[in-house]
């Protein structure tokens, strides 16, 4: 089947229409509002938002990120204005935009993401993420992405209180990542998205102290890509649901290897801080990348890695 | 206008101190919307290490010849991969960013530690005619290479450094009721270490002279979408330092 230049890129995951298989990875694009001076944000797949919980929070103390090599590690600490000022304040203005708005929720108890999801459950949001992994906060919902009961628990909980499509974002500070897919699975997600970051430590030789005020954060960018390609390949293999594939992404090279492995679409993260336009690039780039190899549609990527 | 990213033509990259370089950029787009207390966030290699942008503050800006400056200290790999930079390279520059000052008042006093005093050269131009008397720190004399820099911009330069080798010894705040004390200031600007700027936000208070601070925090994306730079506001509410301010009136930032 020939198709145009435009149906190119164009998927579906999870009933969730995209004009490109490239998404924004949560806590590194805002509320996408931040973005629209650099980035024309109708050219982006999704803008999955800030990691947004049920009351406003302010965030861990003191130094929040760090450099490493080929990466960063932040420790943010789930800043952000509460599900109801996103409701009101800022839903109201992304949904200007023509591009699906995904909301990633975190809950401290199977009963807050439960809420989330019911007060989400609107039109002019297009899908819920749950995160059930972030390793910066003792409530981030950790305790629910590395234990494969607590997670179906929360999938079940947010599952039974929306209509909206379910992506659990899974945490890659686990034994077992088949194991977890496998369990939010069967729970009922409509699609995983994977991986969270990695968590990591970083310590001043000159102070002997730790650089991040709260000792540990998350490890992203281009260092932890190996780890996410492998993780995806492996969950792709063992699920039925779409796997969007996440981590140190920055150019439509690293993409279209995270499509080989097995995502049906990817997220670009931390290169949003280095390029305000990366998402849009790499979707770019997996289009000239497709004419050149003579493929007629991005799918034809999906899970193709040759053993 | 809207706020861009450009590949900024160096046009040079002086020394002008101890480890201390002078960076002027080609960058009219950049250049003309700047106002003093903005700053850009430069790409210093084009490599992963270091992956993120570092926030430099202007230190001027000139819409005739198109160019935009900054003085940054080489402190880390990051600022010696921007020192190793030459005329024939460019960089990919996002800017002008953030808020600057807010111009206020008649009779300006400017007091600033460090590279902090980098923003204020800028600053300084701004403030013109008005008389500006201006109050700086260092270490040592060395480091008071920016006296010159402030020399035609300024009626009167106090300066204080740690050894006592140039002015007063000790530091800015040392010195800054004597300063207060000798002129009838109606606004206050500073910029440089925190401990400096509290200081300066509290004399400020006790003279009852609006003041404003121009803060500094580790950033990544610099356009307020990753939270990594924000302060605690005075009304409870977190600031963002890259897009809310860097430059804050004192009180909304400072106990």
């Amino acid at each position: 089947m020939s198709v145009g230049d435009s149906d190119m890129l164009g998927v579906t995951i999870a009933g969730i229409k995209m004009k490109t298989p490239v998404m924004t990875a949560s806590g590194t694009f805002g509320f996408g509002l931040e973005y629209k001076d650099f980035v024309n944000l109708n050219k982006i797949g999704a803008v999955v938002v800030k990691g947004t919980t049920l009351l406003p929070r302010s965030g861990n103390q003191g130094r929040r990120i760090a450099e490493t090599p080929a990466g960063m590690l932040n420790s943010i600490g789930l800043e952000n204005p509460g599900v109801d000022e996103f409701l009101s304040e800022i839903l109201p203005r992304l949904k200007e935009y023509d591009v699906p708005v995904i909301v990633n929720i975190s809950g401290n108890t199977v009963e807050e993401y439960g809420e989330l999801a019911a007060r989400l459950n609107v039109a002019d949001v297009a899908g819920v993420e749950l995160n059930i992994s972030c390793p910066n906060v003792k409530e981030g919902g950790i305790a629910f992405g590395t234990n494969c009961d607590s997670a179906s628990a929360v999938v079940k909980q947010v599952k039974s209180n929306t209509d909206l499509p379910v992506i659990v974002k899974l945490s890659p500070n686990v034994t077992d990542i088949v194991a977890m897919a496998q369990s939010v699975e069967d729970a009922g997600a409509d699609a995983i998205s994977l991986i969270n970051t990695l968590l990591g430590m970083s310590i001043d030789i000159h102070k002997w102290r730790p650089v991040l005020g709260n000792v540990v954060g998350g490890l992203s960018g281009p260092a932890v890509k190996p780890i996410a390609v492998r993780m995806v390949w492996q969950v792709a293999r063992a699920v039925k649901v779409p796997v969007i594939g996440m981590g140190g992404i920055v150019t439509a090279v690293d993409a279209i290897e995270f499509m080989l492995a097995g995502a049906s679409a990817v997220a670009v993260g931390t290169a949003n801080f280095i390029n305000p336009c990366a998402a849009q690039s790499v979707a770019d780039g997996m289009k000239d990348y497709i004419k050149q190899r003579g493929l007629s549609h991005v799918s034809e990527l999906v899970g193709k890695v040759n053993l | 206008m809207p706020k861009m990213v450009v590949e900024a033509r160096i046009v040079r990259n002086t020394e002008i101190g101890v480890n201390v370089k002078e960076l002027v950029l080609y960058a009219p787009e950049i250049a003309v919307q700047a106002v003093p207390g903005q700053f850009l966030h430069v790409r210093v290699a084009d490599s992963y290490y270091p992956l993120l942008r570092r926030p430099l503050s202007i230190s001027g800006a000139d819409h005739i010849t198109g160019t935009v400056s900054t003085i940054y200290r080489v402190v880390g790999q990051g600022t010696a991969c921007l020192a190793a930079l030459t005329s024939k390279d460019s960089v990919d520059c996002m800017g002008p960013l953030g808020n600057g000052f807010v111009i206020h008042g008649q009779r300006p006093l400017l007091v600033g530690g460090g590279m902090g005093l980098a923003p204020l050269l800028f600053l300084a131009g701004a403030l013109c005619p008005r008389p500006i008397e201006i109050l700086m720190g260092g270490r040592t004399k060395e480091e008071m290479f920016w006296a010159d820099m402030f020399h035609n911009k300024c009626d009167a330069i106090h300066i204080t450094t740690d050894d006592g080798t140039l002015g007063s010894c000790g530091v800015t705040l040392d010195l800054l009721p004597d300063v207060l004390k000798s002129g009838a200031f109606d606004v206050i600007y500073t910029c440089g270490p925190r401990i400096m700027m509290k200081g300066v936000a509290k004399a400020a208070k006790t003279y009852n002279i609006p003041c404003q601070v121009s803060l500094e925090e580790y950033m990544a994306c610099g356009i307020g979408g990753c939270l990594s730079c924000t302060c605690a506001g005075k009304d409870g509410l977190r600031k963002k330092v890259c897009t809310d301010g860097p430059v804050f009136w004192a009180q909304e930032v400072i106990s």
